[in-house]
């Protein structure tokens, strides 16, 4: 029977040879992840199991990334909680408040590989599936079960599969592609579904390219994105992790398979307005709306390309006096990178403010909130209403080159005008 | 159950049923002080124990923070009805034993403070305050029976006690 690359990931994580679209599995898991904010209520939940130890210490990573540094004394009893967790259950992959926002974490650790299941209590788990994995964002009464079990049920999902062609324009990125995409279908347009994204432009992408857009595909409902492995996907294994894998594809004929033609040869830069992330305008019908904070980071753009294409357009120019920018990169690998390019040096000239690797403003629970009436540019990956502090404030996303175009003129820019 | 409808939208996301501020709170009773906080900031103060949250489609989109559902069992919400719920909100919520009901097109029939009937064992919905009746689609098996223990905890430990898993 022809299956689907999800179709083929659950078939192994169950031990069946086959499964199709809607069946529902009992799958192993490979890798699960929890963080400092829902880390603490998956240890209560496991504790209520009354199971003494996890299922497998080795598989689990836990890190710190949505309150680094502690910002209050219940952010650091987050901490210490799990911090205890890691020592009484003898947990290996650990890393504490230095190494960045966990989707960017756990590939360049090594921590992910093709075809495994991910599981971690984020919601932009899905990020992982750009190396071919089926990744998938659980809460944490699921994740005490994996704890306590190593297992986890799922229905396997159906696919859609996004065949994008075409060279993207100067000033477009994979951002760009995928805010489209979130346009055209909608919110919940991929809602239990699983995302692959494919096709010529796909190939030519980066892997980081690929998180990008894997990274986005909760935002339409999607339960993964997924990119096939290729060669690109072993080039950026290779040095990073020493778990063996199987580069496992699928098949084009599989019956849950339904497939979407992207063309983006005309694309303009995207621009996802308050207060969804579905609400997708080209930048042309929104350039020149004021605005008070630009945000370079989170786990959608906070990596060293995004990093390069910012600082390539702010170098030798000023961040506006209206405004404040802050330039959070997603991991210490990505601030050391940035570091020795020079890069933070230009950031820092500009007037941006530069902060270690965390989720920032990202999620509106730690540093670099918005107030009311206050309009938020940002790379990030959602702009629900009070996402970044006040729900009287406004976030509008974009690209790490309309981001830092945007600081320059203090307000939503075209970069093509610059 | 039989509780009053509190009527919210389509896209209703985690961050507007429990801010990001609020994630580093872990106690029910807490979180529940600021449930639907950023749809309505007087909701907290309003919720009665027994009441129902209505919502259009795509309830729970966002994050996978199970500080929301948690929030809704602290301020004791018997179960929350859409026209289409986002995914992982649908398994923590049932996870955490809050029947979730999906119901086409119910934002037309239900207003803000309806009394609402809800018999799970029969599958029926009650508008009492319009008089409706509506069918309410079973759960998959499995899901069912998490449910009826009360949430995936006590499911978890009656499977792991007769050696299932
Ligand atoms: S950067 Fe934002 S979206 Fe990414 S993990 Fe952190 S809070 Fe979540």
């Amino acid at each position: 029977m022809s299956m689907t690359i999800a179709e083929k990931i659950f078939a192994k994580a169950s031990g069946k040879k086959e499964v199709d679209a809607g069946d529902v599995v009992m799958a192993n898991i490979d890798v699960a992840m929890t963080h400092d904010l829902t880390g603490p209520l998956s240890v209560e939940a496991f504790e209520k199991i009354g199971v003494p130890k996890v299922w497998d210490p080795e598989k689990i990573v836990i890190l710190f990334d949505h309150q680094v540094p502690a910002d209050s004394l219940d952010a650091v009893t987050n901490h210490m909680i799990m911090r205890k967790f890691v020592k009484e259950q003898g947990i290996t992959n650990f890393y504490d408040v230095r190494e960045g926002v966990c989707h960017q974490v756990l590939p360049e650790k090594g921590h992910v590989v093709p075809g495994e299941i991910v599981v971690g209590t984020d919601s932009h788990t899905c990020t992982h599936g750009a190396l071919g994995a089926f990744a998938t964002g659980i809460g944490s009464t699921d994740m005490s079960m994996v704890f306590a079990t190593g297992k986890l049920w799922f229905k396997v999902p159906e696919t859609i599969k996004f065949n994008i062609e075409g060279t993207l324009p100067d000033y477009t990125y994979a951002k760009d592609v995928i805010l489209n995409i979130i346009g055209q279908i909608g919110a919940d347009g991929a809602t239990y579904k699983a995302c692959q994204f494919a096709g010529e432009t796909t190939s030519n992408m980066s892997v980081s390219d690929r998180m990008v857009m894997c990274n986005m595909a909760i935002e339409m409902g999607g339960k993964t994105g997924l990119v096939e492995p290729d060669q690109k996907t072993v080039n950026y294994l290779k040095n990073r992790t020493n778990k063996s894998y199987n580069i496992i594809k699928g098949d084009n004929d599989a019956a849950s398979l339904e497939i979407m033609d992207i063309d983006v040869s005309d694309l303009e830069p995207q621009i996802a307005c308050p207060h969804n992330v579905d609400n997708v305008h080209g930048i042309s019908e929104v350039e020149g709306t004021p605005i008070d904070q630009v945000f370079l980071g989170s786990c959608t753009n906070g990596r060293i390309q995004d990093l390069r294409d910012a600082a390539k357009i702010l170098k030798g120019n000023k961040v506006s006096n209206s405004i404040r920018m802050l330039v959070i990169p997603a991991s210490r690998e990505v601030y050391t990178k940035a570091l020795n390019e020079g890069l933070m040096n230009i950031f820092v000239d500009s007037g941006a403010l530069v902060c270690n690797p965390c989720c920032g403003p990202c999620l509106g629970g730690h540093i670099g909130l918005i107030g009311p009436g206050e309009v938020s540019l940002s790379t990030s990956n959602r702009n629900f209403k009070g996402r970044q502090g006040s729900s009287e404030g406004e976030v509008y996303l974009s690209s790490a080159a309309v981001a830092a175009a945007s600081a320059i003129t203090g307000k939503i820019e075209d970069p093509r005008n610059l | 159950m039989k509780g009053k409808a509190w009527k919210f939208g389509n896209d209703i996301d985690t961050d507007l049923i429990l801010p990001g501020r609020y994630l580093v709170l872990r106690c029910e009773s807490d979180l529940a002080q600021h449930l639907m906080e950023g749809a309505d900031p007087e909701f907290p103060k309003k919720v009665k124990k027994g009441d129902i949250i209505v919502g259009g489609k795509n309830f729970g989109c966002g994050s996978s923070r199970e500080h929301a559902p948690i929030a809704m069992k602290g301020a004791g919400i018997s179960a929350v009805v859409a026209e289409s719920f986002a995914r992982i909100f649908y398994r923590n919520a049932i996870n955490l034993g809050i029947p979730l009901i999906e119901i086409k097109d119910i934002s037309k029939h239900v207003s803000q403070g309806d009394e609402l009937e809800i018999d799970m064992e029969k599958g029926i919905l009650k508008n009492l305050t319009t008089g409706e009746e509506f069918t309410i689609k079973g759960l998959p098996g499995f899901m069912r029976n998490i449910l009826d223990k009360g949430g995936l905890i006590p499911y978890l430990k009656e499977e792991i006690a007769k050696g299932e898993l």
